[in-house]
């Protein structure tokens, strides 16, 4: 067992292929055999690592999910955000650049739409709740963005841990039902072009979600999604610290 | 060869992400800004271009779609990685707050790319008028 053990350890990206592997080919088969095929295997993959990362959360009391498990954390390697950017860089491969050309204004347009639209649902439902100073409902709202704005604008303008906390919380449900929504609802919002796939990229915004959503969805409009979704949080960094804390602070005064 | 193919797409990321954070350092942002997208406008130009065909044609191009046929399982990978946990002690705020920034966006999807669509619609219609 011992051995077994340092085996795993040793080889922590070799073992993580082997296990992702064995849990993609289980979703393909749970997807045709119990839902035949109507929920993409992909999908059913993605809900499958959620729930073991919940699991091991519950056992682990850590915040990497399966990769907590020192015999997963090879797991780690192969999610971090190194192995995802890479992969999502390689999906613009045979990307047409008349196809970016075509979403142009709305592409741009949806980055900020997006930002703001997520800003003011998350700094409403803070007022909601009760919060009435601004640097609490700039930073849950900047967490709404993505769950990394949230904790650099809490940072920057001096929130305390719990409120970070909080906005990462609310970054994370983000991500996580952009995931396993964005196949549900892709009928329902016409996503199915690259066009309709670089505005959803640049409203949704959360690379992580964008990244699973369009996966379980269509993994040819990957690579659009993804143009847009990369400068979200950049602009959702630069934005919530500056203006949308002195527009919140304006308004609370 | 393989690895021209692997190493054009690691050269990408690399200046793209470089790029990106130094975009970040000079706007006085703590974050990288559009890194992956300048990486991937960075593998579109250089697969187009005449002069490093031989980066992705044949063998070398299968270095390339190699790593595009791991994103789903990557996308597992980080799913599984993600804390779960702590997003669902985030409480009723936390879950409010992320769930209504989701609705809300997806409900513009349609809005915004409609906006897009009516313009390319014009542009289409002073020309041959096609759109479909």
């Amino acid at each position: 067992m011992a051995i077994l053990e340092a085996t795993l350890k040793a080889n922590g990206l070799i073992v993580a292929f082997a296990v992702v592997g064995v849990t993609v080919w289980l979703s393909y088969l749970l997807s045709a055999k119990l839902t035949s095929g109507r929920v993409h295997g992909s999908a059913i993959a993605i809900i499958l690592g959620l729930a073991s990362a919940w699991v091991a959360g519950q056992f682990t009391g850590g915040e990497n999910g399966v990769a907590d498990f020192s015999v997963l954390a090879g797991v780690g390697v192969m999610g971090g955000g190194m192995f995802r950017d890479f992969a999502i860089v390689s999906t613009a491969f045979g990307v047409h650049i008349s196809e970016l050309k075509k979403a142009g204004l709305a592409g741009v347009i949806s980055i900020f739409a997006g930002v703001l639209v997520a800003f003011v649902a998350g700094a409403a439902v803070a007022v909601l709740f009760g919060y009435r100073d601004a640097v609490a409902i700039t930073t849950i709202g900047a967490g709404a963005v993505t769950y990394i704005v949230g904790p650099v604008t809490g940072a920057a303008i001096g929130a305390s841990s719990d409120l970070m906390a909080l906005a990462i919380a609310a970054g994370v449900i983000k991500s996580i039902l952009v995931m396993v929504g964005t196949p549900m609802v892709a009928k329902m919002i016409g996503l199915d072009n690259p066009q309709t796939a670089m505005v959803y990229g640049g409203l949704m915004g959360t690379t992580s979600g964008v990244a699973g959503g369009l996966a379980a969805t269509d993994p040819r409009l990957v690579p659009y999604g993804a143009m847009t979704a990369t400068f979200y949080t950049g602009l959702g960094c630069l934005l919530g610290p500056s203006l949308l804390y002195l527009s919140v602070k304006m308004l609370v005064g | 060869m393989i690895i021209y193919g692997v190493a054009l797409l690691a050269t990408c990321m690399v200046v793209g992400t470089f790029v990106g954070d130094y975009l970040g350092v000079l706007l006085g942002v703590k974050a990288n800004v559009g890194g992956v997208g300048i990486a991937m406008l960075l593998l579109v130009a250089a697969s187009g271009s005449r002069r490093l065909r031989f980066l992705v044609e044949g063998a070398s191009g299968d270095g390339v779609k190699f790593w595009s046929a791991m994103y789903i399982p990557i996308v597992v990978a980080m799913a599984a990685r993600q804390n779960v946990v702590a997003a669902a002690h985030g409480g009723v705020l936390a879950v409010a707050a992320g769930v209504t920034a989701t609705v809300v966006s997806f409900a513009l999807v349609p809005v915004l790319s409609r906006f897009g669509a009516r313009r390319r619609g014009e542009s289409a219609d002073a020309g041959s008028g096609e759109r479909g």
